[in-house]
């Protein structure tokens, strides 16, 4: 098992290397040249030059890399183009408000929608089954944005149980952190539920179809027992598949949410750097992308072997 | 006879089973009794009702599909049919058990064989958790599994298809209950495993008194366990009477034809023919790579043999049997010989030329000479085409013009015994038995030199098999096409083989013409194998008990 984990780790190096070749590459590849870029349409020829020459843009584009690999490694990730704030600090400080959004999200919707898509499946064909499906649809073709202010109009303005907008960190005050958080949650948590529900239906469904419940039932194991214990472990495989794919997706929804909830995090941050046209920061950004992609997909591979013994690399 | 008759166990009186849909019985008006210590067969080809028999009285049929609309079980004195979903649940395992077909599916496999055998002491509320790993571990001793603490550990893949059987049956069994039905327990495994599950079984019943539902297709299997046998077909009882009375004074037409099916393990006279060599295969290998390492890209260790140099030669009009167990290697040996997997060395010579090494650009005008018939009926068709597309798609391939192919393919229908008028139909319109017959016209659309026929009728019933099993030799006799028949099963190799190969793992141990290899078998694998074939103590063909042939 070590032997694994260590090996998938050290696969995931080369793939953090070809994205660090993309990512530099875009900068290479985006129209004009890097020094253009940053000192904007005004810039007269000696001032590229010279902007040229502190970036080391004259070198070959091999060494620039390497050059540009080693600071990244050393946590260098230069400075911003707009702010001229270094990048690394920009990114920390967005960090935690994402950070607690997105791991809210999976927790309330891993929560949720795991009984939801078992109980579907064990009432299957029934009324309730039906109706908890007919939800998931719901949740899973209603837009984030439409959400975020459906619940922003109840629950805040009408009821007025929560802030409209706004974020306090968990470590400045638990409580307004609650307070601020649960919308944003819920709101990020819909598509995800709908998601995660659906697929526990259908993957439960299916193994309850298998002989080895037939089997379960023959021996006398009670309904209940047979849909949580056999049933339920044997669909985790499709189950964290999708739960894994489902946490690189929110990404997209992290960037709404951010926006209709006014939260200062990494997606709202996505946004301003790609309007700025911040390369630097933009770099930055997609690397730390690429390394959550990766982990969430080493999560994923590790968990297959945790649910199922018949997987071992 | 002054001993009082043993208490009856399951009674069932005028069962019938409809479907939901349609209201069109599965099972109809069935009557019939097992006492204890006595193991009652039933016997009957697919879709004759006795499975779903088997599972309304487990109260186990599919509750959307299937409906119990008339009759009345009794397991041990007890309603099945009135009782509550609980008390049905606790009479599972305590008063009445199941073993089913198929060992490989049978078992949970995500979790030890040891918790799940566990379960059923846990959920029927017996002992704490050391007394019901303890009774567990017993459990295993009797039904033999070697090493029971180191089984008790063990996930379902990491055991062989006969100790997953028997893990099925301790846990039918563990709870001593009064009634064990076993579904087809032997069907998937090999003829040595199934002789020992079949002992296993005999001496779990004597030790506990158990009555004993067993179902199956196999008449050997039946002529070797059966006190009493029940014969099914469609649905219907046709005849019940105790074992000699059924096998050797059938009083139904249909029983008579079902017991005359069962091919002898006598090979027929024939004629040494055979012409000119039309296969020749010499030191032929297959060798699987084992990757490890780095996600397979870095290691790559030795590899695991499938099938070790091989010789073998194949006439025309001759039909050589490939007999062995599962992983013996026939299969491997056949898809080499196909180039359907690529050999790791060796060299196989067709009509002279020689197709070990070629591409696979200079093999495709070969491939239409070597041509393969399949297991699996139902899945080796494509479902969306018709039949006379299924048949002309090879010579459409090679340049015969569309016309000529398609008339080709209706007189092939005809001559593998279906009506030209077929020819616009689909697979799912036919019965497995047609089915074949169409693969069969398929394999012949582009007169191949040699056909390879894989377990080409252990999917069918016994009557449809020997009516296949008659086209083959057929057509072999007729168009000179060298026929490798590959089969696990030694009666229908011995029916139609002219000689046979007896393969054990990856290797050729025993060639021969038939008679001499099951008459005078010269290795102790192929006696082995003679041996545990079950059914050796009855001629069915002339409805007598052989005595020469012991008994299990």
């Amino acid at each position: 098992m070590l032997g694994y984990l260590a090996r998938r780790v050290a696969m995931t190096l080369p793939v953090m290397g070809v994205v660090a070749l993309i990512v530099f590459a875009l900068l290479h590849l985006a129209p004009g040249d890097p020094a253009s870029i940053m000192a904007g349409d005004a810039a007269s020829p000696a001032e590229l030059a010279e902007i040229r020459a502190r970036l080391g843009l004259d070198a070959p584009l091999a060494v620039q890399f390497v050059t540009w690999l080693g600071q990244i490694l050393q946590g260098n990730l230069g400075l911003s183009l707009h702010s001229h704030k270094p990048v690394a600090e920009m990114i920390g400080s967005r960090l935690g408000p994402t950070l607690s959004l997105a791991v809210a999200t999976v927790t309330v919707s891993l929560l949720v929608a795991i009984p939801m898509g078992v109980y579907a499946a064990w009432r299957r064909g029934r009324l309730s089954d039906r109706l908890v499906m007919a939800v998931a649809v719901l949740g899973f073709s209603t837009p984030v944005f439409v959400v975020g202010y459906g619940l922003i109009y109840l629950l805040s303005l009408k009821a007025g149980w929560f802030p409209v907008q706004g974020f306090t960190a968990l470590t400045i005050d638990p409580i307004r952190f609650l307070r601020t958080a649960t919308l944003p949650t819920l709101t990020l948590s819909t598509v995800y539920i709908a998601l995660v529900a659906r697929i526990t239906r259908s993957s439960v469904l299916e193994v309850l179809g298998e002989d080895f419940v037939r089997t379960a039932r023959a021996k006398g194991v009670p309904e209940a027992r047979i849909v949580l214990r056999h049933a339920l472990r044997n669909a985790a495989v499709p189950i964290v598949t999708v739960v894994g794919s489902g946490a690189a997706f929110l990404i997209g929804g992290v960037v709404v949410t951010e926006s209709v909830f006014n939260i200062p995090g990494l997606g709202r941050l996505v946004v301003e750097s790609v309007l700025a046209r911040d390369y630097p920061l933009i770099q930055s950004l997609i690397l730390l992308l690429s390394l959550v992609y990766i982990l969430i997909n080493l999560a994923v591979d590790v968990l297959y072997t945790v649910f199922d013994p018949r997987i071992r690399y | 006879m002054t001993a009082p008759a043993p208490a009856e166990v399951l009674r069932i009186e005028g069962l019938t089973v409809s479907l939901k849909a349609t209201g069109q019985p599965t099972v109809a008006d069935l009557s019939l009794a097992v006492r204890a210590g006595e193991t009652l067969c039933v016997v009957g080809e697919s879709g004759s009702g006795k499975s779903v028999t088997s599972l309304a009285v487990m109260g186990l049929l599919d509750p959307a599909a299937l409906a119990v609309t008339a009759g009345r079980i009794t397991v041990d004195g007890e309603d099945v049919l009135a009782a509550s979903p609980e008390q049905l649940r606790r009479m599972r395992a305590t008063r009445m058990s199941m073993v089913f077909q198929e060992p490989m599916t049978a078992l949970n496999p995500v979790e030890t064989v040891g918790a799940q055998v566990e379960e059923v002491l846990k959920v029927h509320g017996i002992g704490d958790a050391a007394a019901r790993r303890r009774q567990v571990l017993e459990m295993f001793a009797s039904v033999h599994l070697p090493n029971p603490e180191r089984i008790h550990a063990s996930y379902p893949h990491q055991l062989s298809g006969g100790q997953r059987q028997r893990i099925v049956i301790s846990m039918a069994l563990i709870l001593r209950p009064k009634l064990l039905i076993a579904d087809e327990p032997t069907t998937a495994l090999d003829v040595t495993t199934q002789r020992q599950i079949l002992l296993l079984i005999r001496e779990l019943q004597e030790r506990f008194g158990t009555a004993v539902l067993f179902i199956t297709h196999d008449f050997g299997v039946v002529s070797e366990i059966a006190d009493r046998i029940v014969v099914m077909n469609r649905g219907r009882m046709v005849e019940i009477g105790s074992r000699d009375d059924v096998l050797a004074r059938p009083s139904q037409s249909y029983t008579r034809m079902l017991v005359a099916s069962v091919p002898s393990l006598v090979p027929p006279e024939r004629a040494p023919g055979g012409g000119s060599e039309v296969l020749t295969v010499a030191g032929l290998a297959k060798s699987y790579g084992q990757t490890r390492g780095l996600g397979g890209i870095l290691r790559r260790k030795a590899g695991v043999a499938a099938l070790h140099p091989t010789d073998m030669r194949l006439a025309r009009g001759e039909i050589l049997g490939i007999v062995g167990e599962s992983g013996s290697g026939k299969t491997t040996l056949a898809r080499c010989i196909m180039r359907l997997v690529p050999p790791s060395s060796g060299s196989i010579r067709l009509d002279g030329t020689e197709i070990a090494g070629l591409s696979n650009a200079a093999l495709r005008p070969h491939r239409r000479r070597l041509q393969i018939v399949f297991q699996d009926p139902f899945r080796s068709l494509n479902a969306r085409m018709r039949v006379r597309d299924l048949i002309a798609e090879g010579p459409l391939n090679f340049g015969v013009s569309r016309e000529a192919a398609y008339a080709r393919a209706g007189e092939l229908l005809e001559r593998v015994g279906l009506s030209r008028e077929m020819l616009g139909r689909f697979p799912h319109q036919f019965s497995g038995g047609q089915r074949q017959r169409i693969a069969i016209a398929r394999a012949l659309a582009l007169e191949p030199d040699v056909l390879v026929a894989d377990e080409s009728v252990s999917a069918l019933d016994v009557s449809v098999q020997s009516q296949v099993l008659a086209l083959l030799r057929g057509i072999c006799d007729e168009s000179g096409v060298g026929i490798l028949f590959i089969t696990h099963d030694l009666r229908v190799a011995a029916q139609i083989c002219d000689r046979i190969a007896v393969m054990r793992r990856g290797e050729v141990v025993e060639t021969g013409t038939a008679a001499a290899v099951l008459a005078a078998p010269t290795h102790p694998y192929t006696r082995e194998l003679i041996a545990a074939a079950p059914g050796r103590g009855w001629n069915f063909a002339e409805f007598r008990a052989e005595p020469q042939a012991a008994a299990l």
